[in-house]
């Protein structure tokens, strides 16, 4: 199959997926009955009523854990193109498939001291 | 029009709409959300042009972490969040800025497609090279500049840990300390949980100073 060939199946499966959607959220709507009122709006419909909003400021700690994300979002990115390639490597392609190994794990060692670090420093530890 | 330029125009309306939303939405929030679906707007777009790796880049990268890294911008700072609405001055003169960039770039386009160096070139079709292409060109020629990326984002993790960390002896060390108190001392737990009843707002203060 060809590169679109491939992307095709793949959108025909999210316009299916859309309608599919779609279809239940009418087909829900045309059912239910409709009794609004306005304790259903409440956060909590039986509990302590809510004071205050639910947006206020966080704290600073759960920053660490958003950007640890990020970084390793950027490390798997670099493993995909490593991954496709990484099976087919043999003496005669340019690349030997020991060397894409080690730069590889060079790579994965140097982003694990940072991790390291952030466990050492105990920002992983929530206390 | 080929199937192609439509699949091509339906993702760019749609990344233009996502777009116009992002910047007249009055919820700061919802303006971050309408970011990221602009910038999945993107990734389709960069699928339409064949180019799959940096549609999953697109992806990963900016759909998945960039957009984190907003919402939690927003909600580390005060910034006005919620239903406050928002009103910046500047609108006129980023008005004026972004419709000045536009004007030139459709004029580039333009001259480039219509009269210019583009006149002539007949239609191709759309290609781009895959992921194992860019795999190899990525372990055969550009390992060092890879490894040094690793460096780099070391770094960058190594500077947000000394930022975002507490150290001992900052503003905000009593709080922590007496966090640490209640919770490793059963018994005054009880007294605190006691004491908790008769005065309902200490308590609540306190969760909300350091708690999640």
């Amino acid at each position: 199959m060809s590169f679109f060939e491939q992307y095709g199946t793949f959108a025909i499966l999210v316009v299916l997926g859309c309608l599919l959607y779609a279809l239940i959220m009418v087909v829900s709507r045309v059912m239910r009955p409709s009794v609004p009122s306005p304790q259903k709006l409440t956060t909590y419909e039986c509990g302590v009523p809510a004071e205050g909003t639910g947006w206020t400021q966080v704290n600073i700690r759960y920053y660490v854990f958003a950007f640890l994300f990020v970084i390793f979002d950027v490390e798997a990115i670099f493993l995909f193109p490593w991954a496709v390639i990484v099976g087919g490597l043999d003496a005669t392609t340019p690349v030997s498939p020991m060397f894409a190994v080690v730069a590889m794990f060079l790579f994965i060692g140097t982003l694990l001291e940072g991790l390291a670090y952030a466990w050492k420093k105990g920002v992983l530890r929530w206390d | 029009m080929t199937g192609h330029d439509v699949v091509f125009v339906l993702v760019g309306l749609l990344t233009a709409a996502a777009a116009i939303l992002t910047v007249t939405s009055k919820n700061l929030v919802h303006a971050a959300l309408f970011l990221a679906t602009t910038l999945a707007g993107i990734a389709g777009v960069f699928l339409v042009l064949a180019a799959d790796f940096l549609a999953l880049v697109q992806l990963v990268v900016y759909v998945g972490a960039v957009a984190v890294l907003f919402l939690f911008g927003l909600m580390l700072t005060r910034a006005p969040i919620g239903r406050e609405a928002l009103d910046n001055q500047n609108r006129g003169l980023a008005i004026g800025v972004s419709g000045g960039l536009f004007v030139v770039l459709s004029a580039l386009i333009v001259d480039a497609v219509v009269g210019g160096s583009l006149g002539d070139t007949t239609v191709a079709e759309v290609t781009g090279p895959g992921i194992e292409d860019i795999g190899m060109a990525i372990f055969a020629e550009w390992v060092l500049p890879f490894e040094v990326l690793s460096m780099l984002l070391l770094a960058a993790l190594i500077g947000a840990i000394v930022l975002a960390r507490r150290e001992p002896g900052d503003s905000g060390e009593e709080a922590m300390a007496t966090r640490i108190d209640f919770g490793d001392a059963p018994p005054t737990e009880g007294t605190d949980s006691l004491s908790s009843g008769s005065l309902p707002e200490l308590t609540s203060g306190e969760r909300r100073e350091g708690g999640p």
